[in-house]
């Protein structure tokens, strides 16, 4: 059954399978972007303990007391049916928000890391973390305007993916192209299942 | 509402903005009770306010809890209900489990199984390519 056990399961009988997916990457990369073309975006507060790698960079002076910091994430829906939605959460991709990514990572189908051609290595941290936990990943790079265009394999070697890690070109202010890059992402879900270990959720 | 409850809230006079810090909604806790409460958990009400309900269950809830339950009177996601109420996600984890603890909603974690089944994953693409 792919449905969720309930506390209650005489109230609720079914409960709709969610399918999670992460959209990462660095600052200004396109998440907010990418999200809200293929959905109704809304912005999603966290407040979260800040973590030891955060304190070094944040400063403290004049606000020692404080110890959580105020995290927004970009949340999108879509419904596919009443039973089966998918939930999208565009995060920060710093190293320094890897502490709130283990819980958005459990239970995730995969993640999309965005890149910018112009800034590639901002994005060298979400596929870090990707790569580590085992979970299945896309990279899209986003084709702003005024950046450089290079071949895939280029970027490939740039970003040192693994050929089983699928790179696509994406504008993602178009909902087609959003949307292909989410359809490769579960694709690539599939065939890790197809021929891989069974995915074990990330945590 | 009541005043006396041990979750201090203070709304401007017009019922507006809220002027206190988040956690002071949770008298400061930072943890939720009980189970762990997912981010795509699905939350419904058990019981849906009115005369029924026992005065011992709402007495001390404040007008946070309260909306919560106005929002969950069909099932919802936690990230949807943190967007619709507009409360960090925190602190609608902590709301909620008290409300769960009152056996006043269901919360539904959601099953990793749809990750390991072809089927259902062939079924998102599908309808993904639709939109």
């Amino acid at each position: 059954m792919p449905y969720g056990s309930s506390e209650k399961a005489a109230d609720r009988p079914s409960v709709p399978v969610a399918i999670k997916i992460l959209v990462a990457g660095g600052f200004g990369v396109g998440k907010t972007t990418l999200v809200s073309s293929v959905s109704e975006v809304r912005p999603l507060r966290t407040e979260e303990d800040m973590s030891e790698p955060s304190s070094l960079v944040d400063q403290l002076e004049g606000v020692e007391r404080k110890t959580t910091t105020t995290v927004a994430m970009d949340f999108g829906r879509i419904s596919i049916s009443d039973d089966l939605v998918v939930y999208l959460f565009g995060t920060p991709g710093q190293r320094r928000f890897w502490f709130m990514w283990d819980e958005l990572a459990y239970g995730a189908l995969g993640a999309v890391v965005m890149a910018d051609t112009r800034r590639l290595a901002d994005c060298f941290p979400s596929i870090d973390y990707f790569e580590r936990n085992g979970m299945p990943f896309v990279v899209a790079v986003n084709c702003f305007d005024d950046a450089r265009r290079y071949p895939s394999e280029t970027m490939r070697s740039a970003l040192n993916l693994t050929e089983d890690v699928p790179l696509l070109l994406c504008d993602a202010r178009q909902r087609t192209s959003s949307r292909d890059v989410l359809v490769a992402l579960v694709e690539h879900a599939v065939a890790r299942l197809s021929d891989g270990p069974a995915v074990t959720p990330a945590r | 509402m009541t005043s006396g409850g041990p979750w201090p809230f203070v709304l401007r006079p017009d019922g507006g903005e809220r002027v206190v810090r988040p956690y002071a909604l949770t008298a400061g806790r930072t943890r939720p009770s009980g189970a762990s409460i997912d981010l795509v958990a699905q939350v419904s009400v058990v019981r849906t306010m009115g005369a029924e309900l026992a005065p011992e269950l709402v007495s001390d809830l404040g007008p946070e809890h309260l909306r919560l339950l106005r929002f969950c009177r069909a099932r919802v996601s936690v990230a949807d209900l943190a967007t619709e109420i507009d409360l960090p996600l925190g602190v609608v984890r902590i709301l909620l489990a008290d409300l769960r603890e009152r056996g006043l909603v269901s919360i539904s974690q959601p099953a990793a199984a749809g990750l390991n089944d072809v089927r259902i994953l062939r079924e998102v693409a599908d309808a993904l390519r639709k939109l």
